[in-house]
């Protein structure tokens, strides 16, 4: 069937993509462990776009000066008033996509893409 | 998303930056507005000798606007202190103004504290007080339920009321939804179109010679797009003004003084009392002005609005906390 080699070759991979992990948590688009971080800094929310696996929780982290919120603009989640260092989860159980806005500073957008559990992502 | 266009480009009114910055020459935490006459006339800066003898004389309003209690960074670790100083110089009028109009941001958080604070300063100058919400005043998960229950009393809609006072019609208009259900994110405040048919319907049965005062937290014309100080739909709610001869827009948010005439329309945008926020400029976004000590005072301000006179624009003074 699979040669053991390229099993082997793969569980390497998988290890040592585990490894980065922890060590790149802002930033990444790829589905990665939970909670992944949505950065607020710069009244940007950094990626502005994150691709999700479904039951993935999201975290978004306010590091700017200003208050921020984080609000679904269908309601499906929104945030209290997050001041400096404050942060907001919110896990994403069912797949689709969710355009996300501040509603103090109307120019600030964001989009969650949440791919269905075990499909191609 | 967001523009990042650094260049001085044109906004919709053709107005570059620079010549917009030399228009914001002047600035004040309150100003005088007068009432005599039924036509709204600006005093100046309270404190002002012009506007102490007008007041005198006529009757007359203050807007305060941007109170941010809770606030909490450098720029301004008390804003409680000087929102005091700002109704501290109200009471030292020599002539009281007839009430209080607040445009907004009373809260940094809308937590019932920060208003409780607010509330209890503001109540100091024992005048009734005309609130519209800014967006830090709904930011709650109750999206406003809790400033209405609280500020909304009467009020239409999401809180958007008139009334009449010295043959001046007033409007409070709300502004600061931007994720509400059917509003569609575009980066500038939005006023929505039931609030619009209400609006309409409130002038529809006013005679043209009535004076308009509109407040309105965000500014109602465009001031600078990048940064979202302007309001989408605002050109709606002036098709509906056009026709009055005196309308004069008060608003807060940008916490700088900015001027504009527009044919029958003064727009005037008012200081905060607790910080002020960096002019229109290059950088992806405002902040706010650490300035040194002892500086903040002349950034901060009270405007005094006065109705008499002539039958033009209202006469307003705005003055700083300290001159």
């Amino acid at each position: 069937m699979i040669p053991k080699r390229a099993v082997l070759g793969a569980l390497a991979a998988a290890i040592m993509f585990a490894a980065a992990g922890p060590g790149a948590v802002a930033g990444e688009t790829a589905a990665a462990p939970s909670p992944t971080v949505v950065d607020i800094r710069n009244f940007q929310f950094q990626p502005a776009t994150l691709t999700v696996t479904a039951g993935t929780t999201v975290m978004w982290k306010n590091d700017d000066g200003s208050p921020h919120s984080v609000a679904a603009q269908t309601g499906a989640f929104r945030s209290e008033p997050l001041d400096t260092n404050d942060s907001f989860s919110f896990t994403f159980a069912k797949p689709g996509t969710y355009v996300y806005g501040c509603t103090f500073h109307p120019m600030m957008l964001g989009k969650i893409v949440v791919k269905p559990k075990g499909g191609a992502s | 998303m967001r523009d990042r266009d650094d260049k001085g480009r044109p906004d919709a009114d053709g107005m570059h930056r620079r010549g917009f910055l030399k228009c914001m020459s002047w600035a004040g935490t309150g100003v005088v507005w007068s009432l005599a006459g039924g036509v709204p006339k600006t005093l100046g800066l309270i404190g002002e000798a012009d506007a102490a003898e007008a007041a005198a004389s006529q009757p007359t309003f203050v807007q305060i606007s941007d109170s941010h209690i809770g606030f909490h960074l450098p720029a301004n670790p008390t804003p409680e202190k000087t929102l005091g100083e700002a109704i501290a110089k109200i009471n030292a009028m020599k002539a009281p103004p007839a009430f209080l109009v607040h445009t907004g941001d009373i809260s940094h958080l809308s937590k019932p504290d920060q208003w409780d604070t607010a509330d209890q300063i503001i109540g100091g100058a024992k005048k009734q007080v005309f609130h519209i919400p800014g967006e830090h005043d709904i930011a709650d998960l109750s999206n406003g339920k809790a400033y209405l229950a609280r500020y909304g009393k009467g009020t239409q809609g999401r809180g958007w009321y008139s009334f009449d006072m010295g043959g001046v019609h007033f409007i409070g208009l709300i502004n600061v939804y931007g994720f509400l259900p059917g509003f569609q994110p575009s980066g500038l405040a939005q006023l929505g179109n039931d609030q619009l048919e209400w609006l309409e319907k409130d002038l529809a049965r006013r005679p043209a010679s009535t004076p308009i005062v509109v407040m309105a937290h965000v500014p109602l014309w465009t001031i600078y797009e990048k940064w979202g100080w302007g309001t989408l739909d605002a050109g709606q709610a002036f098709s509906y003004l056009k026709r009055f001869g005196s309308v004069t827009v008060l608003n807060g948010h940008i916490h700088q003084i900015f001027q504009k005439v527009e044919g029958n329309i003064t727009f005037h945008t008012a200081r905060s009392t607790a910080f002020p926020i960096t002019p229109p400029g290059p950088e992806p976004h405002f902040a706010p002005l650490k300035l040194p000590a002892g500086k903040l005072g002349e950034y901060l301000g009270v405007r005094t609005v006065d109705f008499a006179h002539s039958k033009g624009a209202p006469a307003l003074i705005d003055s700083a906390l300290v001159a």
